[in-house]
């Protein structure tokens, strides 16, 4: 693997029957990777692959044991009733590590069922974002975000650069351009 | 009228086995109503119901035999790999039956399904004290380990996949915690009372709590409140516990959904 924080080989993944691959993909420690294409191309299957939440047919994903992965699933679980305020939230996601950005804190005292869709997006994006992990995997975390939560968000992502490597799924082109050492594009 | 009952001493063991109770199934059902599966609160009440009565029939004492059942729905669970109210809602139609079928063919059946229903609170004795400060005492232990990793499970689902963390385990233990919540709150306090404790607050205090710590204390808060006050009316104008419990729990949920709205 050399210095690669994480190696994707010839990996064919899916459901009952594989939707992607064979791919192929490397993402080294620090680096921001972007990953762009179709709908339907197996851009978040390869996420959850990553994340071991879909079956593996063919390939191999070697990842060093010791590599802390926080995963932001591209549907997020919104109750009609979630008595639970932006602090815990981010307390039961584990990401205490730093204090969240000064926009995020300005609400995080709400319940998270108060919250709009763009500010329970960032939200999110900081659940991940937020923790220790190694290798954060980001499904087209820019939904529901107005210029100002992708400005901030874009911020957040390039903060820790170098120290921490990130996986974004996106279509839109544009801010994976802006926030992304290199763009991969599969399925084209 | 006699409220000199409240305070005879023939009634204190019964008023803290419900006063325990009162406080741990609204906090059961805090996570019981998160997870969506708050019917789980009846169905294994039902199956309590009816394995009590079974163990009844054998010689064994309610507060022994109606745990097995509702352990035996907690295993079921747990390992048929069963999701949501789907199971819950088959056992209660199981559990309805069961009691029915063995009522109609024992002759302490038809007494006790009766007792069972309604609640015999005030016949509990020292063995159903200890069995309640035992599920008391392994709620207040177990919850703030079992509570943030269900919690995470539940609106965080990727966290732990993506860290190969197995949660299978919390979720069985809190089914096994349930399960004996139930059947003590069923075998003492009465099975429809049971579930309503473990129902009402929650859904009360899911509406009107600023966060989740808010959310514990207000569930808990009317559990209590409602139990004290349903005890002493039930015993001074002798009228039946269980029922008069719901009266009491739907009339302050109700003001605290209407506090909501405004």
């Amino acid at each position: 693997m050399s210095d690669a924080l994480l190696e994707v080989r010839a990996l064919e993944a899916g459901y009952a029957a594989p939707v992607i691959g064979p791919l192929s993909l490397r993402i080294d420690a620090g680096e921001i990777v972007g990953l762009v294409g179709p709908n339907g191309s197996g851009k978040s299957t390869l996420l959850k692959a990553i994340a071991n939440h879909v079956r593996v047919f063919n390939g191999e994903i070697l990842r060093n044991p010791d590599t802390n992965i926080a995963w932001m699933d591209q549907r997020p679980v919104r109750l009609p009733e979630m008595p639970i305020d932006g602090w815990e939230y981010l307390r039961y996601a584990e990401a205490t590590g730093e204090s969240p950005p000064p926009h995020l804190q300005s609400w995080l005292d709400q319940r998270v069922d108060s919250l709009s869709g763009g500010q329970f997006q960032l939200l999110r994006c900081w659940t991940v974002l937020g923790t220790d992990a190694d290798l954060a995997l980001l499904d087209e975390p820019t939904n529901n975000l107005d210029r100002q939560s992708e400005e901030i968000l874009m911020k957040v992502i390039s903060k820790k650069h170098n120290r921490r490597s990130v996986l974004v799924v996106s279509h839109d082109r544009a801010f994976l351009d802006r926030v992304c050492d290199r763009v991969v594009a599969i399925g084209i | 009228m006699n409220l000199e009952l409240v305070f005879d001493p023939l009634f204190r063991t019964p008023f803290l086995v419900g006063l325990v109770m009162s406080v741990v199934l609204p906090l059961l059902g805090n996570l019981l109503r998160l997870r969506d599966e708050w019917l789980a609160a009846l169905g294994l009440a039902y199956l309590a119901g009816a394995s009590g009565l079974i163990g009844l029939t054998f010689g064994l004492p309610v507060v022994l035999g109606a745990p097995l059942g509702a352990l035996s729905g907690a295993v079921l669970k747990a390992f048929g790999r069963f999701r949501g109210n789907t199971i819950y809602a088959l056992m209660v139609t199981v559990g309805w039956s069961t009691t029915m079928l063995v009522a109609a063919n024992s002759s302490v059946g038809s007494v006790f399904g009766h007792a069972l229903v309604e609640g015999q609170l005030y016949f509990a004795g020292s063995v159903h004290l200890g069995a309640a400060v035992i599920v008391g005492v392994l709620t207040a232990i177990a919850l703030p380990h079992l509570g943030p990793v269900l919690i995470r499970a539940r609106l965080l689902p990727g966290h732990q996949l993506s860290r190969q963390k197995s949660t299978g385990r919390f979720h069985f233990l809190f089914d096994v915690l349930v399960a004996c919540g139930m059947a003590i709150g069923a075998g003492t306090l009465g099975l429809m009372a049971a579930f309503a404790l473990a129902f009402v607050p929650p859904w009360a205090a899911f509406g009107i709590a600023h966060n989740w710590r808010h959310c514990q204390w207000i569930s808990v808060g009317i559990g209590v409140v409602t139990y004290v006050s349903a005890f002493g009316v039930a015993l001074v104008f002798d009228q039946p516990f269980g029922p008069v419990l719901i009266a009491v729990l739907v009339g302050i949920a109700g003001v605290a959904k209407i506090a909501q709205s405004y």
